[in-house]
């Protein structure tokens, strides 16, 4: 059976995903706009149970479509995770959508096909794959940004994010235009058969493909979307643009370089290392001007970034292991920040400064103390989550002989700590203003187990350490 | 019972300092107070049971460092320089402590008053049970810190806070001195304990060492080491500033530790250090130089001063150098006998002055007083009799220490032994003569300020009992001690516990001086008595004529030889000045500037370059990526593939 339809065993989740985004947008064409708490519930169902059919996909390696996608444990970890990504933040959306009467059947629709796409994009083999994943995505993450029409704000960030979304694609074919004129190959492993000496028509296709990709996990100098896009849209896309398609960028990113290119390791390195460095600097130094929440963690997702590409530019097993973990946790930890965003909220609406935050411990000492432990673990104080991650890939980096950039990485977390214990100070010390309106169940859960995660990984990391290990080597 | 005598005190300490609050003001007088009676009834037992009954003794309490080679356990070391201490300290404190119930009755901290005088108390016992130089110096720092609590005791007075500091601060110089002291003997004997030093002292003599390339001669460098300590406790000249200021705190605590006790730890040491002392002439010599000098300089001082207690501290500043001239002439016991007899009357000065200062509603300046002997007859009887007893009144105790100590200097073959014996004898007349001028002002005359005059009383019998102790303290305790301090029983009294080398028979030369140097300083405290009286009974305009004639000789005087002044300019100025410098210019500028306000601030200005970067702008955002791209693609042209 599995011999005659190996492509149907293989790509059953993204099957799954592509039928049943038809049959959602068909019950809500049916029944109107009266329908988008059942899409939503259904699409939550759905991507719940996608996630089972990853988890439950045999560890082996199997390839479909002619090596047009890959099933191995790299992609089932990262595609756990780029699902967990998705159906948290939509289970987040509810909520918000009610409160704010924007519930539309087609957030859900779309929030499915964008999570085909990253799929697609997590198990892409080829240079094809790879452009029609995420070209799916992005064009449903483009629509999501400007999902509520009637605002400003939203509409402007999705055109923007559409524009340079373009902008950034064009460049992606235009590199892999370059790659696939000078290796002759699509394919991943046959472009790594044949490119076995660097040559100026190949870096110039990496460089373009990487800029592409750059532009999709928001690094320096290809970021400058981002605190647009994450202060303009709605918060719960917001969330959801912080975590899933994170994750799925991030997992193509090492997927292409490490596959396609390990004999050309030193170029790209240098590549990597610069964006790395850029990105960690820039991340800590902007936020640090930043009152509005949402555009402090645009730029603190920048610095994440960075800090987990310190893990690929060190171009080791240990080093994608450690891009995993930091990408694992980081999702854990930003779901958890946006819950309490979404809470942020006054007599029915939204607020979005820093300061609103202002003597949260004595108003609600839970959620202080949940999204207390967030900040300290984002900025990477021991014993807490977030440190690990930051050690993982430090020592991948220095075990690969990047001191350089592990000093860096360590001196911008430094100053990233400032922001992040800033908004500790200001809910332990500050005077306090108005209580925020009472939070849904579903948020106080994954404000909850988020929080848990961050303060008691340490306690048990070997599964997750683990698996990223098993995940990264399957890549080399 | 010396784990009585010396933690008894403590105990008050604990259960006033902890427990005032709760107790009351009146529990915690009483637990002090009866706590040192008991310790002082006990040190009574003990003087005469070691005195004169033989029983040194060592007392371990717990060991205590052990370290490489440095072995110092806690333990007491009992001998006859002990308890003569043990007497004195803990009499004088009992009845300090009795006397502040009434001194004090109207101030709300007395808890904490009667805790700090029980902690030096405490402080002042391991001092002189010590049986290694570092208990010593332990009792040493903790009789430091309790003088600067008490001097500082009424710390809403900005001037009471400077004096406290000033004491401290100039008793560092002297600790320094000390401490080096202490680490050169460990580097010279391998040990602190007094027992194991003393024992090694003879073998130190002709040793040297070695310093800034010249072999200093060992015994000496030691001796002046512990003799700087000396000078800073004691107020010996160049270290005495702190002294009169120091009369800042509360009366009874000048009593206590200002006059009797712990100023006297300079003494004290240097005669249980006797055993290197006697090694070095030239140590010696220098003790012998500061203790002259100090005599007739505070005595010159104090001729001319208006505050009733600033009088009484330059007297004591000056004994402290009749001491030490007798340290310096090798006559310790006599040292030490003019110790136990000053305790007596300086105690009972401080006190009465303390009665007077009481009665005149806290007004100090002998100026404004007069005519008070009506009001205040028993303070002013006992007063007289303390007197009488500093200038040397046949038959009462100063006459006999103090005569000795002249005696000494002139039978002395110290270096300095002439120079010694000339500022001794004339310090006597000066002495003479201010202690009656003190008498003169406060209790006889006209009132000048009437309206004080006549509220004045006499102070209630909790202050005049230890006034009439200590008077009959003063008026006994020279004939009754001259025999083991001075006369044929010091050999016996004393045994081990000071050193006197084999050529040093000063005891028995003090005897065989002509007569007339016998009876100069009779003499001598008659002239400043006649000269007194004539000043300030017959006609009271020759003083300020005379001030006024001699005005720059008086001006230096008044603002006792311009010290404070000179010591302003050569250390407080330019060490405010360095302070100054690195804080403004090294901490502010440099360090904050360049350290974290520095990086602060460049922090800020790269995050506002930055964030002006984010224009919002779709254009510029497209730029930067293209200028991303091309400047890879232009970094690898020119880096090579």
């Amino acid at each position: 059976m599995t011999q005659l339809l190996p492509p149907i065993g293989a790509v059953l989740p993204e099957l799954v995903l592509a039928i049943s985004a038809i049959v959602l947008i068909l019950i809500g064409a049916v029944r109107g706009e009266g329908s988008a708490n059942l899409v939503t519930g259904l699409a939550i169902a759905v991507l719940a149970a996608v996630g089972v059919l990853v988890l439950l996909q045999p560890a082996v390696e199997v390839t479909a479509f002619n090596g047009s996608l890959v099933v191995d444990a790299y992609s089932r970890f990262m595609k756990l995770l780029a699902v967990l990504g998705a159906v948290v933040s939509l289970i987040m959306a509810v909520d918000w959508q009610a409160r704010e009467k924007q519930a539309k059947f087609e957030y859900a629709v779309l929030v499915v096909i964008a999570t085909l796409g990253m799929c697609m994009l997590i198990s892409a083999g080829d240079l094809i794959a790879l452009y029609l994943g995420l070209e799916l995505m992005s064009l449903s993450l483009y629509v999501v940004a400007a999902i509520n029409r009637d605002s400003i704000r939203s509409t402007e960030a999705g055109l923007k994010y559409f524009v340079l979304g373009a902008l950034s694609s064009g460049m992606l074919l235009y590199g892999a235009s370059f790659i696939y004129g000078f290796t002759g190959s699509v394919n991943f492993l046959q472009i790594a058969a044949v490119a076995k000496e660097p040559s100026f028509g190949l870096i110039f296709g990496i460089v373009f493909l990487l800029a592409g990709l750059c532009f999709k996990v928001s690094a320096v100098p290809f970021h400058m979307w981002t605190p647009d896009v994450y202060e303009g849209a709605p918060t719960p896309v917001t969330a959801f643009f912080a975590s899933a398609p994170k994750v799925a960028a991030m997992a193509i990113f090492v997927r292409v370089v490490i596959e396609a290119f390990p004999h050309v390791t030193h170029q790209w390195q240098q590549i990597v290392a610069f964006v790395s460095l850029a990105s960690m600097v820039l991340g800590a130094f902007a936020a640090i001007g930043q009152r509005n929440i949402k555009r402090l963690l645009a730029y603190s997702s920048i610095g994440h970034m960075g800090f987990a590409l310190v893990g690929l530019a060190a171009g080791t097993p240990e080093g994608v292991r450690g891009v995993l973990l930091y990408m694992s946790i980081y999702v854990v930890m930003t779901l958890g920040t946006f819950a309490c965003v979404l809470t942020m909220r006054r007599k029915g609406q939204a607020v979005e400064t820093i300061e609103d935050l202002s003597g949260l411990a004595r108003r609600n000492p839970v959620m202080a103390l949940a999204l207390g432990a967030l900040m300290f673990s984002l900025a990477g104080i021991p014993p807490l989550a977030g440190f690990l991650a930051k050690y993982y890939v430090f020592v991948a980096a220095i075990q690969a002989g990047l001191y350089g950039l592990a000093v860096v990485g360590v001196l911008a977390s430094v100053v990233g700590a400032f922001y992040y214990l800033r908004v500790v100070k200001i809910m332990y010390f500050d005077e306090p203003v108005d209580d925020f309106d009472p939070m849904p169940t579903e948020l106080k859960a994954v404000l909850a187990v988020s929080g848990l995660f961050t303060i008691f990984y340490f306690v048990y990391p070997a599964p997750l350490i683990e698996a990223a290990g098993a995940a990264a080597r399957s890549l080399f | 019972m010396y784990q009585a005598i010396v933690f008894f005190p403590l105990l008050g300490f604990l259960i006033a300092g902890f427990f005032g609050r709760t107790i009351g003001a009146r529990a915690s007088e009483v637990v002090t107070t009866s706590l040192l009676f008991i310790a002082c009834f006990l040190a009574w037992i003990a003087f005469f049971s070691v005195g004169f009954g033989d029983h040194d003794t060592r007392v371990h309490v717990m060991q205590w460092i052990h370290v490489g080679d440095l072995k110092v356990d806690w333990a007491f070391r009992v001998d006859t320089m002990t308890v003569i201490m043990l007497i004195v300290v803990t009499t004088v404190s009992s009845l300090v402590h009795l006397y502040s119930i009434g001194y004090m009755h109207e101030d709300p901290s007395r808890p904490r008053f009667f805790a700090y005088l029980s902690l030096f108390t405490f402080a002042m016992l391991m001092l002189v049970t010590a049986d290694n130089l570092l208990q010593l110096f332990f009792g040493w720092e903790g009789v430091g810190l309790a003088s600067y609590l008490l001097i500082g005791f009424w710390y809403e007075k900005p001037s009471a806070n400077a004096a406290a500091m000033k004491a401290f601060v100039v008793n560092r110089v002297g600790d320094f001195g000390f401490m080096l002291g202490i680490f050169a003997i460990f580097v010279m004997t391998g040990s602190i304990a007094f027992e194991e030093v003393f024992a090694a002292a003879p073998s130190l003599a002709g040793k040297t060492i070695p310093f800034l390339g010249h072999h200093w001669d060992a015994p000496t460098v030691i001796a002046l080491l512990l003799f700087v300590g000396a000078m800073g406790k004691s107020a010996q000249f160049l270290l005495h500033t702190w002294l009169p200021d120091a009369m800042e705190g509360p009366t009874p605590v000048s009593a206590l530790i200002h006059a009797a006790t712990m100023v006297t730890a300079g003494v004290f040491m240097v005669a249980r250090m006797s055993p290197i002392f006697e090694l070095s002439q030239t140590a010696l010599n220098v003790v012998m130089l500061i203790g002259a000098t100090t005599a007739m300089f505070a005595a010159t001082v104090a001729l001319v001063q208006n505050d009733i207690k600033k009088v009484i501290a330059y007297s004591t500043c000056s004994q402290l150098g009749y001491m030490f001239v007798a340290m310096g002439a090798g006559a310790y016991s006599i040292g030490v006998f003019h110790l136990v007899t000053h305790a007596c009357f300086k105690a009972l000065l401080f006190l009465c002055a303390g009665s007077v200062i009481n009665a005149m509603h806290h007004e100090q300046d002998m100026r404004n007083m007069g005519g008070l002997a009506k009001k205040i007859p028993f303070t002013y009887v006992m007063m007289l009799i303390g007197t009488l007893a500093i200038t040397g009144f046949p038959f009462l105790a100063g006459y006999y220490s103090k005569d000795a100590i002249i005696e000494s200097a002139w039978a002395s073959k110290n270096y300095f032994a002439l120079y010694g014996w000339v500022m001794t004898v004339a310090a006597a007349a000066l002495t003479s003569f201010y202690s009656w001028r003190l008498i003169f002002l406060t209790f006889h005359g006209h009132p000048h300020d009437h309206h004080h005059y006549e509220a004045a009383h006499e102070s209630p019998k909790v202050m005049t009992i230890p006034l009439g102790v200590l008077g009959v303290g003063s008026v006994i305790a020279g004939f009754a001690l001259y025999n083991v301090f001075v006369g044929e029983g010091v050999h016996d009294f004393f045994r081990h516990s000071i050193f006197m080398g084999a050529e040093n028979h000063i005891l028995h030369e003090i005897h065989e001086i002509p007569l007339w140097a016998k009876y100069l300083p009779t003499l001598m405290m008659v002239l400043g008595f006649v000269i007194a009286y004539w000043f300030y009974i017959v006609d009271r305009t020759v003083p300020a004529a005379l001030a006024k004639s001699q005005d720059a000789l008086y001006q230096f005087l008044l603002n006792k030889w311009y010290f404070d002044e000179l010591y302003d300019r050569i250390f407080v100025k330019p060490a405010l000045w360095i302070g100054r410098l690195l804080w403004k210019r090294g901490d502010g500028t440099i360090i904050d500037g360049f350290g974290p306000n520095g990086v602060s601030a460049r922090v800020l200005d790269v995050t506002r370059g930055v964030v002006r970067l984010q224009t919002g702008y779709l254009y510029h955002y497209a730029f930067v990526m293209l200028i991303g791209v091309a400047a890879f693609i232009t970094w690898f042209m020119f880096a090579g593939v």
